[in-house]
């Protein structure tokens, strides 16, 4: 029996083609998938993302436990609302799960973890509580819904579905949140694109939703999401790293503070594994459409394709390859598909931000 | 769900269309284009290739997913859409005209093997439930 979320509804009134998505029933399109990608690059779009799970931590001493338990280092969060992408790393370094941490105040931080990492996530948190901060709350919010709106006029229609919104969130800056009575909102998202991610509760959703609708927001679902996303660079847990993927190899580097006195879980492995891969763009250069797992050959080795697919916005197939250290932007490869090998480019990412290609065709 | 009455069917969701030349078009089912979503590729078979009936032998590619296309009778690639090519998408907006390839059949016999319509509606459901 597969998870609903608080908007299930609202997506079969839509006619979402509706798919299992680590054990939740959601939208992968309402009808077209490439359709939806524009309307977040050109205009504006939506997204149930109430599969993802909001975890507080709560009480004393949560910045020095965040400080322990995150690879990116919490004491850049200075003010209030201030957001921060990190990794959570095991002892080996290998990604537990990729996360957005939000400084509330001194006594309460919240996590935003992904959907199938739930379980395992909130396991780990626990066990890293009992062990460094053992007083500390963890309270996950399954009573909250989110919802994605995601675009050039993200914004604009924000405002006009939520009359009163706008005054409190023009002046919010990237990766801030705010609170606006029962509803978190944060000016985060995953696809490259200005836009808001709002929390709210569940029986608040389907009203919110509808009033996006109404103000012109496009619902979008998984597939969208997912080009999208790696058009914007951006990696995916599970595919583009996971608990055997340091941080280093998934291009996630800057994500990780390894200069600071400050001692993490996974730093030790970090400083003492070798750093023979890394991960780069590819362009295709054939036709045809790069996806995970197909084999890459380079000069200096061979490498592997972690997410690829057709970009709607570039017109050609992209991809993410996780490829020996020593290829360069620029080089050639090659990539098997099926049969056969294919010349690809190596070029850096994010290959499209604000709706604008950044690759040279 | 569109399934035209003067076609034949395969399990595997091709259609199949013999033509007054004794050729025989080939393409996906309305059916197999709404599974796939947004088509962005097409790989055909190339002219002159011997198919064996239920042979992979094109490749199309949605955003989502790849997925071949097996040959529904025995015979020679004659024909491949070139239009396909550069539009990928007539397979979604016209998959009953947007045919991929044709063949001259080993056995024009071998159409009465594949499903009529209505059988192919049956699979077609059996397969939603």
């Amino acid at each position: 029996m597969l998870k609903q979320t608080p908007l299930n509804a609202k997506h079969r009134e839509a006619n979402a083609k509706l798919v299992d998505f680590s054990g939740w029933e959601m939208p992968i399109h309402y009808g077209s998938q490439i359709a939806e990608h524009h309307a977040v690059r050109r205009d504006a779009g939506m997204f149930d993302v109430s599969h993802m799970l909001p975890v507080d931590i709560k009480g004393e001493g949560a910045r020095a436990f965040l400080r322990q338990l995150l690879a990116n280092n919490v004491d850049r969060l200075t003010t209030t609302g201030k957001a921060l992408y990190s990794c959570m790393l095991n002892e080996d370094g290998g990604v537990v799960d990729d996360l957005i941490v939000y400084f509330m105040t001194d006594t309460w931080f919240r996590l935003v973890v992904n959907a199938g990492c739930v379980d395992k996530d909130l396991a780990w948190l626990e066990a890293q509580r009992d062990r460094y901060a053992p007083g500390l709350q963890i309270l996950p919010c399954r009573d909250l819904a989110m919802i994605a709106i995601q675009g050039p006029n993200a914004a604009a229609k924000l405002w006009q579905a939520l009359p009163g919104s706008e005054g409190v969130t023009r002046a919010m800056k990237p990766f801030t949140a705010i609170v606006i009575g029962t509803m978190f909102v944060a000016r985060t998202g995953y696809t490259g694109e200005d836009g808001f991610e709002v929390m709210l509760p569940a029986r608040a959703a389907p009203y919110m939703w509808q009033a996006l609708t109404e103000a012109g927001v496009k619902p979008c679902g998984l597939g969208a999401c997912d080009t999208l996303r790696l058009e914007a660079g951006m990696n995916l847990f599970g595919q583009d790293m996971d608990e055997k993927i340091t941080p280093l190899e998934a291009g996630l580097a800057w994500t990780v503070d390894l200069k600071a006195e400050r001692d993490f879980i996974g730093k030790d492995a970090l400083l003492r594994l070798p750093r023979d891969k890394q991960l780069v763009g590819l362009l295709l250069l054939e036709r045809g459409v790069l996806r995970g797992h197909q084999q890459v050959f380079t000069a200096q080795g061979a490498g592997e394709v972690t997410s690829g697919t057709f970009s709607p916005t570039l017109n050609v197939a992209i991809a993410l390859a996780r490829v020996p250290v020593g290829v360069k932007v620029g080089d050639p490869v090659e990539v098997a598909i099926r049969d056969k090998k294919v010349m690809a480019r190596v070029v850096e990412y994010p290959f499209v931000r604000n709706g604008k290609a950044l690759i040279d065709l | 769900m569109n399934i035209p009455s003067d076609l034949k069917y395969t399990l595997s969701h091709e259609w199949a269309h013999l033509e007054a030349d004794g050729t025989v078009t080939v393409g996906i089912t309305d059916h197999a284009q709404e599974l796939l979503g947004d088509m962005v590729f097409v790989e055909n078979p190339v002219l002159g290739r011997q198919l064996k009936a239920g042979e992979e032998c094109a490749v199309v590619e949605s955003v989502k997913a790849a997925s071949d296309v097996y040959a529904p009778i025995a015979g020679e690639v004659v024909a491949a859409n070139g239009d396909l090519e550069a539009n990928p998408d007539l397979l979604n907006k016209a998959p009953y005209g947007a045919w991929l390839f044709k063949v001259k059949p080993a056995d024009a016999g071998d159409l009465g093997g594949l499903m009529d319509a209505a059988a192919y509606q049956v699979h077609v459901d059996s397969e939603a439930h």
